[in-house]
């Protein structure tokens, strides 16, 4: 039953999304308007039948349905509730049907809050969305239909990845990217409805930096969800590796984040409206590129599921984007051309152009790496990868150059400045970063790439917390305000600004966070009989023994570690190896001890047979802790900036604004 | 400056910085590549194989497993069958290395005929199946995958 309604829901909604994509395309024909409402009935329509479809699958998986293929796939009676729900996305056919659903979520929430405004444009956008929506109710009604039925049905199933089984964070990471990936169809859909009608005004530009932001986020979650699931997960003592599937989410979070920002320099300036328009789309076709190589298993990685045959599918959609964007860019790019002129080369201007060329570059750069050995397999038959060093040695520099202009950038005056204006503004900032580097220094860094991120980092946090600051010290000693009431006027007036600058507080100590954990990791490893012990920095980890526990779904063999500082006794770590009763071989879950200063991390090898010894690789990661610490800031940073202004507000804006100017 | 010149200076700009970044990103690659080679390829490359950092990839000869704890490493033969490979790899064996299994190592091949490496991935997947000798390199890295894999 769950088979023929699940197939029937995706077959509606395909119906559905159909439709109302070739009525959404026609607009773009000037004399066919007028079925806006039918549109958006038709997006409410696909969007609640995908949801019905995903309900039934998680019936399904929940009540151990195994007549249903995906059931039967991942689904396993001994398998915890929990994991059981969250495996709606633990393989390839149920991810695109959630990835479905997710896509239609968007279009839906588009057609509902654009449904008074924007009436040329909004039909053409939920047109391009749709087409989107129907390629994925496509896939999934047709070549990887999760609810195919299975004859004769089996008593049991394999159960989701042991992998995905393991940590609680398999709940947040995938559906974050998803939400990221998918997201970017809807301002992808709203840059080509501006470019065939040849409109791209202020208020569409507001909107569309609004419907970036939201995915931005989505993506900027699951990218560090990810990475620190591999590193409580994976257990091989580090969060990104450079391997193509997390190149494949980092390279349209980079697009999307320089979009971002020339979104508020065409905003501003009405400058740059090509270049922005071209990031867009890039943006979005950097994201079907990515589900290309995490989808049709051409690389193998922890992502990459069995081999399917969605991979030329996804590379005809591809093709077709691209192919479309070329050629729809060439045409009609002069039509949406700016007005406004670039400022002097220092301005705040220059810093957002060099900004954006940095995030090209390094967008370049990780794809380069990425698709090299598919091409030199593909042309000249050789097997080979990009080695780690490569994109270590470009990134770097790259990332100290985007930490250089984040802080620099909002230092800048608009248009022009003086040398004097300039010492004036930078005086600050520059003892900010030096005492950050002083103190660096101090606790023992070296090297100059992380004493230069660290000096650049103390710069850049000096600018956004001055630039929070300024507004609320101006209210403070101009109007005669109290502290607490210019605070809340100054949020409830410039969250964008607030939001923008909390985003760039929380990243400059994030880029402080990467450099120490990756400049400063300590290990040692050893063999240890029982009691032995070996030095990890100022650690000493004694192996005092092993043994098992046996869980409904799999069998652990645990080791216990007694950590010591010094004279201080600070407990047992217990790094375990996991036996699954689908694979013969175990899967490690590291001991991780967080901690401000630095995380003790031990991952265990092996145990001999009799428990008498056992392997271990002791490591110490500096910082690394606050790359997940720090997220709430950037999730706060981004609230604040997408509250909606309140009307009244804005003119007191104008006055802080006037306030502004007219203070030396 | 004019339309059209700030649109020339613009797309020159943008070439200049696209070939700029284009021969770093490859002068980058050249010197990071890393070769997947099986033994047999290894031997036959000669002298060309001291140098670059290479995946031998292949399986673990029966009874030539030895395991230094002090010095923590394992020694073994890779073997594709044809011709056989001794590689050093710095670290404890993991839980599922055994003798008979495939692996990648990814390290240097040195002058006294030892390739030393610091990186060890076991074959891991689903669906086991146990290898076979003459196993098509090509077929041995599709299955084979980095840290953990699926």
């Amino acid at each position: 039953m769950v088979s023929l309604f699940g197939t029937l829901a995706v077959l509606v909604g395909l119906a559905a999304a159909g439709t109302g994509m070739v009525l959404g395309l026609s607009s773009a024909d000037r004399r066919r308007t007028g079925s806006a409402a039918l549109i958006r009935g038709l997006a409410y329509a696909n969007v609640c039948m995908l949801a019905l479809a995903n309900g039934l699958m998680v019936y399904a998986l929940v009540a151990h349905d195994f007549s249903v293929s995906y059931v039967a796939e991942v689904g396993s009676r001994s398998t915890p509730l929990f994991f059981t729900i969250v495996s709606l996305w633990a393989s390839l056919n149920g991810s695109l049907l959630f990835w479905a659903f997710m896509v239609a979520l968007y279009t839906a929430l588009a057609a509902r809050v654009c449904r008074h405004r924007f009436a040329e444009l909004m039909p053409l956008t939920l047109g391009v969305s749709l087409l989107v929506c129907a390629f994925f109710d496509f896939l999934v009604a047709g070549v990887t239909n999760p609810f195919a039925p299975v004859t004769p049905v089996p008593p049991d199933g394999p159960g989701p990845n042991p992998l995905l089984q393991n940590h609680p964070l398999m709940a947040f990471h995938p559906p974050a990217l998803y939400a990221g990936y998918v997201g970017m169809a809807v301002p992808y859909a709203m840059v080509i409805a501006a470019l065939v009608k040849g409109k791209l005004e202020s208020d569409w530009v507001r909107a569309l930096r609004l419907w970036m932001i939201l995915p931005w986020l989505c993506l900027t979650l699951g990218i560090v969800a990810g990475g620190w699931w591999s590193y409580e997960v994976l257990g091989w003592g580090g969060y990104w590796a450079w391997d193509p599937v997390e190149n494949a989410s980092f390279l349209p979070w980079l697009t999307a984040t320089a979009f971002l920002h020339s979104l508020y320099l065409l905003e501003r300036r009405r400058v740059l409206a090509g270049w922005t328009v071209a990031l867009g789309l890039a943006t979005f076709l950097l994201t079907v590129l990515g589900t290309f190589m995490t989808r049709s298993g051409v690389f193998n990685s922890v992502h990459s599921f069995t081999q399917s045959a969605i991979g030329p599918i996804f590379l005809g959609f591809l093709a077709a984007n691209l192919l479309g964007c070329v050629l729809l860019f060439a045409l009609r790019v002069d039509k949406i051309a700016g007005r406004g002129s670039m400022g002097k080369p220092l301005s705040r201007e220059s810093a957002f152009l060099f900004n954006n060329l940095l995030f090209v570059g390094l967008t370049f750069m990780v794809l380069v790496g990425t698709v090299f050995p598919l091409l030199t397999d593909a042309l000249r038959d050789q097997k080979i990868s990009v080695g780690e060093p490569y994109f270590n040695r470009m990134a770097v520099p790259l990332g100290v150059g985007i930490l250089f202009l984040m802080g620099v950038g909002p230092a800048l005056p608009w248009g022009s400045t003086t040398l004097t204006d300039l010492r004036r503004r930078f005086l600050l900032p520059l003892a900010a970063g030096i005492a950050a580097l002083g103190l660096a220094l101090s606790v023992g860094a070296r090297g100059v790439w992380p004493l230069l991120t660290f000096g650049l980092a103390g710069f850049a946090a000096w600018v956004s917390i001055a630039e929070i600051a300024a507004p609320i010290r101006l209210r403070v000693r101009n109007k005669g305000e109290s502290l607490g009431k210019a605070t809340r006027r100054v949020f409830a007036t410039s969250r964008r600004r607030i939001g923008g600058h909390l985003v760039h507080l929380g990243i400059s100590a994030i880029f402080v966070a990467i450099a120490a954990s990756s400049a400063y990791k300590e290990q040692a490893a050893a063999t240890l009989n029982v009691g032995q012990a070996v030095q990890v920095g100022p650690y000493s980890v004694t192996f005092a023994g092993a043994r098992g526990e046996q869980e409904p779904h799999r069998y652990s063999l645990i080791a216990d570690f007694k950590v010591r500082r010094g004279d201080q006794d600070l407990g047992v770590q217990s790094p375990r190896l996991n036996y699954y009763a689908t694979r013969r071989e175990p899967l490690g879950t590291p001991a991780v001890s967080e901690g401000f200063r630095h995380d003790l991390y031990l991952i265990l090898l092996n145990v001999a047979e009799d428990g008498s010894h056992a392997s271990v690789e002791a490591q110490i990661h500096p910082l690394v802790a606050w790359i997940w610490y720090l997220v709430p800031v950037l999730v706060l940073g981004i609230a604040i900036a997408m509250w909606p202004e309140r009307k009244s507000a804005l003119p007191a804006a104008t006055a802080e604004g006037a306030a502004r100017r007219a203070s030396p | 400056m004019s339309a059209t010149a700030r649109i020339t200076a613009g797309v020159v700009a943008v070439v200049v910085a696209a070939a700029a970044l284009g021969y770093i990103a490859y002068g980058g690659i050249g010197e990071n590549l890393v070769y997947y080679w099986s033994p047999t390829e290894l031997v036959q490359a000669g002298p060309r194989a001291f140098g670059p950092i290479i995946r031998l990839g292949g399986l673990v000869k029966q009874g030539t497993v030895e395991w230094n704890k002090e010095a923590n490493f394992i020694a073994f033969q890779v073997t594709d069958g044809k011709e056989q490979v001794k590689v050093e790899n710095t670290g404890a064996p993991t839980q599922m290395f055994r003798e008979g299994i495939g692996v990648v190592v990814e390290g240097t091949f040195s002058t006294d005929g030892v390739f030393r490496s610091n990186r060890l991935m076991v074959k891991h997947s689903n669906e086991y199946r146990a290898p076979q000798d003459g196993v098509p390199v090509e077929e041995l890295y599709k299955t084979m995958e980095e840290e953990v894999n699926r």
